[in-house]
């Protein structure tokens, strides 16, 4: 068998979608980009995790900001935005930024050079300090979307983070559960990027009122993203 | 032989009294114990094993008199695999000691002790203690340890042969190597069933130095009678595959009628679920049969248990939970349904039956297909020249070593070379290096990463006396709680309720009775509305509250779904698969075999072939528009499975597109668009190459990278090692995730730190655990240059009864996306109708 002659899987692909009628791409790393206004939306870095855990006792690999980071330098190297919007719990704990090691301060600040950059806070850093660079909101807009971390109530046009979604397929007596972004073409709510972020199941009553005509979950296979409606969805 | 000097006349009397005379290897620990000799006792059931590891403690106490009120101080403590057999020995040498009125005081202790007796235990030790190995580990970790084990005589363990294979049998010897260092001299007692190499258990009982491994001494009681054990011969042929044995069933029934008590052993839960159903259906004489498996809720068991003791059951169905152990009443029938796996378990089974040893132990074994026929008579054959194949010592695992270096630093403070010392007197550690014993310090204080990120929350710290101490009362605490090696799936309790008509998932508030427990993943794999079997019943899955999965009685007539409950499933060992592949290669001893066996094999050489001793067959056939190829190297479902993973990777590189593929103990197919077949033939050297010794290289590592079993076996080590804490039962996380994931903490971790301790650790468990890639690789050896290739118009008789488990344990592929994509396109294909 002649293993040079195969081709290595192709690079996952984003998904194309629209939310309140802009075009914008689905990463699979968990951002989405909005083409013409060049803006890249995260949600839940939750940097510094992994020592928020070490201060209690779990020694969680102490490498996930670096690895948060990484990722997130590389979508902003694929899509080369103008402007990053950051949806709140960039950080895991109000001391998450002091803990910061050098080589991640570096890598962030490096990513962050000549972007606006916008981080929106978050119940898990609620009261970010301007230090960290670029501009601490407490919400902002994106053409006819707001962008905050907690979803408001009832139906409106947002981009929100704070719960962590992922979708559960069940089928043949196996089971997958991987991020999601969940979307109705109104609202959108983004998984949660951080390393060590884990999820919400989408079937939790939490997301029916947001999306009380139902919602696409665009789930974040292996090598693409995968549109599926609620009722191929399973509970925890 | 003169055993006055050793037994004294009480103890003479007490056996006369009761028509028995001491037996020899009683007579013989009793000469040990005065020589202080640790000593491995090794004996067939029935052989009055417990007694004679307690003979020495009860002669010793017996003439040092009553104690001072205080107590003297624990003596020995004995030391038992399962809870309840720690809580039934304790009860089994009360009777010669009550009888002969001796002063000697004997308690037992488990993790269901109540605090305040535990604390008492401590402060007034009995003279005996019956324990558990994670209750040593937790006594030991206190700072009273030296004062309560300071003057401890014996330690007696028992089943060592089933403790010492297992990450509790590496915790047990850390913790006799303790012991030892606080109470120098100790001598040790194992108590074992028959063993292929009683050298690695006399190994385990004593101190290892440098130079040549310490030994303990050996009693080996011969022999008892020979058991009289034989396949149950239906007269009709067997089916080519399944694994229910419906057929065998009224022979069983027949078989249950005419004993007077039957222990019916399965391999899985749901084959024990099944054949209780079975026995009742056919139960006309309404004979009392009950069903016992670990999932089942513990107060049922307890009543079988119960019953059975008091000889009200004729016969109970069961699985491994009572492969060991406990004395139930009088047992004159052993039926074991399905494949043996394994010489020295069919062994412990049969010997269940008949626990006097000078009457034969009475068992049937039923095959349910015809390779099972081939490997009941592969376990005959070696329990004819009494061949055992109990697995290779362990090296001890790392995970464990990290708990104990933690619990060590709970009691004490410890200098670093003095505790490297300490844990290479126990066996399984005797070559652990400095270099890693170094990197487990490291962990234990501040998870050993490369980035010293953690230095400021170390756990332990290094003194100015240069010992290394725990922080602070909290990591103590957090340590009490983390110990044990045994890192079951989160399980949910199964509760009965009345659920509202029509609507599925709608459970009506009235809660009903607890029936059992279940793993989480088989519950979150169902769907609301599957139906399951379980405690003997057919269950309909309705929703999953709190720590509880909600069902509903299915109405009657209901097929079961799920067929999957599997429970602990054996892999047929290595050592068993050799026979079956010698019984193939003889095509003269195949009319020994019966039900349609020999023929089958003499259809399989007119129409394929049958391979010589050492080769491999590989079939290629094209079936319903697929070509199929199928490999038959005999080495266990989990070694099979591993292989069919990596397999399929290599002909998706090869472009022959596979599709699926199906493994069990003997086989592997794999199914593929292109023609494997054609690619075999035209390209020498292809096989070679597909089943080449490089597929454990880059090929494993990606899937590992992604493997769920990977990421399992990853846990489980996290878990031992304290990286991340235990669930604990009724705390099972709602909503939110409270702790972070550990497929996350391995991704990352994987990718930053590959060599990192823990990873070190998986690996080494996944070599002979879930995923057997040891045993793999010495089959990728074994077949070099000796893969016999036979291509085919049709599948072949030996290659049905792999073909047939397609549907029912067929494996996509690992891949997540293969789900997702199926989802998808239901929902599309329901879209456009």
């Amino acid at each position: 068998m002649n293993a040079a002659a195969m081709a290595l899987p192709q690079k996952i692909a984003a998904a194309e979608t629209e939310i309140a009628g802009l075009a914008c791409l689905l990463d699979p790393s968990g951002a989405m980009f909005f083409t013409a206004e060049k803006a890249l939306v995260v949600a839940d870095l939750h940097l510094e995790k992994g020592s928020s855990y070490a201060r209690r006792g779990s020694f969680l690999p102490p490498y996930d900001t670096r690895a948060t980071i990484a990722s997130l330098a590389g979508v902003i190297g694929r899509y080369l935005p103008r402007r990053v919007v950051a949806l709140g719990d960039s950080f895991h704990d109000r001391r998450g930024p002091e803990r910061l090691g050098e080589a991640e301060r570096r890598a962030l600040a490096e990513a962050m050079a000549g972007l606006d950059w916008i981080w929106i806070t978050g119940n898990h850093d609620p009261d970010l300090r301007p230090e960290i660079g670029g501009e601490v909101l407490p919400e902002t807009e994106l053409g006819p979307l707001r962008l905050r971390h907690h979803p408001a109530a009832g139906a409106c046009r947002e981009l929100a983070g704070h719960l962590h979604p992922v979708a559960k397929v069940v089928l043949y007596g196996r089971s997958v559960r991987a991020k999601a972004f969940l979307s109705d073409g109104d609202r959108c709510v983004l998984p949660a990027f951080g390393a060590y972020a884990g999820g919400l199941n989408a079937c939790d009553e939490v997301f029916g009122p947001l999306f009380p005509s139902g919602f696409t979950a665009h789930v974040i296979g292996r090598n693409r993203l995968f549109a599926l409606a609620p009722a191929a969805l399973c509970g925890d | 032989m003169t055993t006055a000097p050793l037994l004294p006349a009480r103890f003479r009397e007490w056996f006369a009294s009761r028509g028995w005379a001491p037996r020899r290897h009683q007579i013989e620990l009793l000469a040990k114990a005065r020589d202080g000799r640790s000593t491995l006792l090794v004996a067939p059931t029935g052989a009055g094993k417990t007694l004679a590891g307690f003979l020495p403690s009860l002669v010793d106490l017996a003439e040092t008199g009553p104690a001072p009120l205080k107590g003297r101080g624990l003596h020995t403590l004995y030391i038992s695999p399962l809870k309840a057999l720690a809580i039934d020995v304790a009860r089994n040498v009360e009777t010669p000691v009550r009888e002969m009125e001796l002063p000697i005081r004997i308690e037992s202790r488990t993790g269901d002790t109540p605090a305040a007796k535990r604390k008492r235990q401590v402060e007034r030790p009995p003279d005996i203690l019956m324990t558990t190995p994670e209750q040593l580990a937790l006594m030991l970790a206190s700072p009273s340890a030296s004062e309560l084990f300071g003057g401890l005589k014996r330690v007696v363990l028992d089943e060592l042969h089933a403790l010492v294979t297992s990450k509790r049998g590496d915790l047990l010897s850390l913790d006799l190597a303790r012991l030892r260092a606080i109470a120098p001299t100790f001598a040790a007692t194992g108590l074992s069933a028959t063993v292929r190499e009683p050298d690695a258990l006399r190994r385990y009982l004593v101190g290892q130095g440098r130079g040549a491994p310490a030994l303990a001494d050996l009693v080996v009681v011969e022999g008892g009678a020979e058991p009289d054990i034989r396949i149950l011969d239906l007269g009709h042929d067997l089916p080519l595959a399944g694994h229910l044995g419906p057929s065998a069933m009224p022979a069983i029934y027949g078989l249950i009628r005419e004993h007077k008590t039957t222990l019916v052993f399965t391999n899985t839960r749901f084959q024990a679920e099944y054949t209780f159903q079975e026995l009742w259906r056919l139960n006309d004489d309404v004979l009392p049969i009950a069903i016992h498996h670990g999932s089942l809720d513990v107060e049922q068991r307890r009543r079988v248990e119960a019953a059975m003791t008091a000889g009200k059951l004729k016969a109970v169905v069961c699985t491994a939970t009572l492969d060991l152990g406990i004395d139930w009443g009088d047992v004159d029938l052993v039926v074991n349904v399905g494949a043996p796996k394994g010489a020295s378990r069919i062994m412990q089974r049969i010997g269940r039956a008949n626990h006097r040893m000078e009457e034969p132990s009475k068992a049937y074994l039923a095959p349910t297909n015809r390779f099972e026929i081939l490997e009941c008579q592969a376990a005959l054959d070696a329990i004819a020249v009494a061949a055992q194949d109990t697995p290779d010592p362990r090296t001890g695992a790392l995970d464990v070593l990290a708990q104990h270096v933690l619990g060590r630093a709970c009691a004490e403070p410890f200098a670093l070379e003095e505790l490297y010392d300490e844990v290479r007197q126990a066996a399984p550690y005797a070559d652990l290096s400095w270099e890693d014993f170094g990197a487990v310090v490291d962990f234990v204080a501040t998870g050993g990463y490369a980035l010293r990120a953690y230095e400021r929350f170390a756990k332990i710290v290094r003194g100015a006396d240069g010992r290394w101490r725990v922080r602070d009362g909290r990591v103590a605490q957090q340590y009490r709680m983390n110990v044990g090696t045994i890192t079951e799936a989160t399980m949910l309790k199964v509760r009965l309720s009345r659920s509202s008509p029509g609507k599925a998932g709608a459970v009506a508030p009235r809660r009903g009775r607890i029936l059992g427990e279940v793993e989480e993943g088989f519950v979150e794999a169902m769907s609301p509305g599957d139906t399951f079997i379980f405690a003997g019943e057919i269950l309909r899955f309705e929703a999953i509250q709190e720590d509880e999965a909600l069902v509903t009685r299915a109405t009657a007539g209901t097929d079961p779904k799920i067929p999957a409950y599997a429970g602990a499933k054996f892999p047929l060992s290595t050592f068993l698969a050799a026979r079956v592949r010698g019984i193939l290669a003889e095509p003269a001893e195949w009319h020994r075999l019966p039900m349609g066996a020999g023929e089958w094999l003499e259809q399989q050489r007119r129409r394929s072939l049958i391979p010589a001793p050492g080769e491999m067959l590989v079939e290629t056939f094209p079936r319903q528009r697929r070509h199929y190829l199928v490999a038959f190297p005999f080495e266990g479902r989990l070694a099979h499975q591993t292989l069919g993973m990596l397999l399929t990777r290599r002909l998706e590189r090869a472009r022959l597109r596979p599709l699926g593929f199906v493994a069990n103990d003997y086989g592997i197919a794999t199914w593929c668009m292109g023609d494997v077949g054609e690619m075999a033939e035209r390209e020498p050297g292809f096989l070679d190459t597909l089943f080449g010794e490089d597929m454990l290289g880059d090929d494993l590592e990606e899937w590992l990278a992604e493997s769920a079993m990977m990421k399992r076996t990853f846990r489980d080590c996290a878990v031992i090692a304290g990286l991340i804490e235990r669930n604990h039962p009724g705390e099972r996380k709602t909503r939110r995730q409270v702790t972070v994931s550990t497929d996350l903490v391995y991704d990352v971790l994987r990718r930053h730190e590959p060599d990192h301790i823990l990873l070190r650790a998986a690996r080494a468990d996944a070599a002979t655990g879930l995923l057997d890639v040891k045993r793999l690789g010495a089959m990728l050896v074994r077949i070099r240059g000796r893969i016999r290739h036979k291509a085919l118009d049709r599948v072949s008789p030996l290659a049905i009864s792999l073909i047939l488990e397609i549907g029912r344990e067929s494996v996509i592929g690992e891949a997540a996306d293969e789900i997702l994509a199926e989802a998808e396109a239901m929902l599309l294909e329901e879209a456009l109708a």
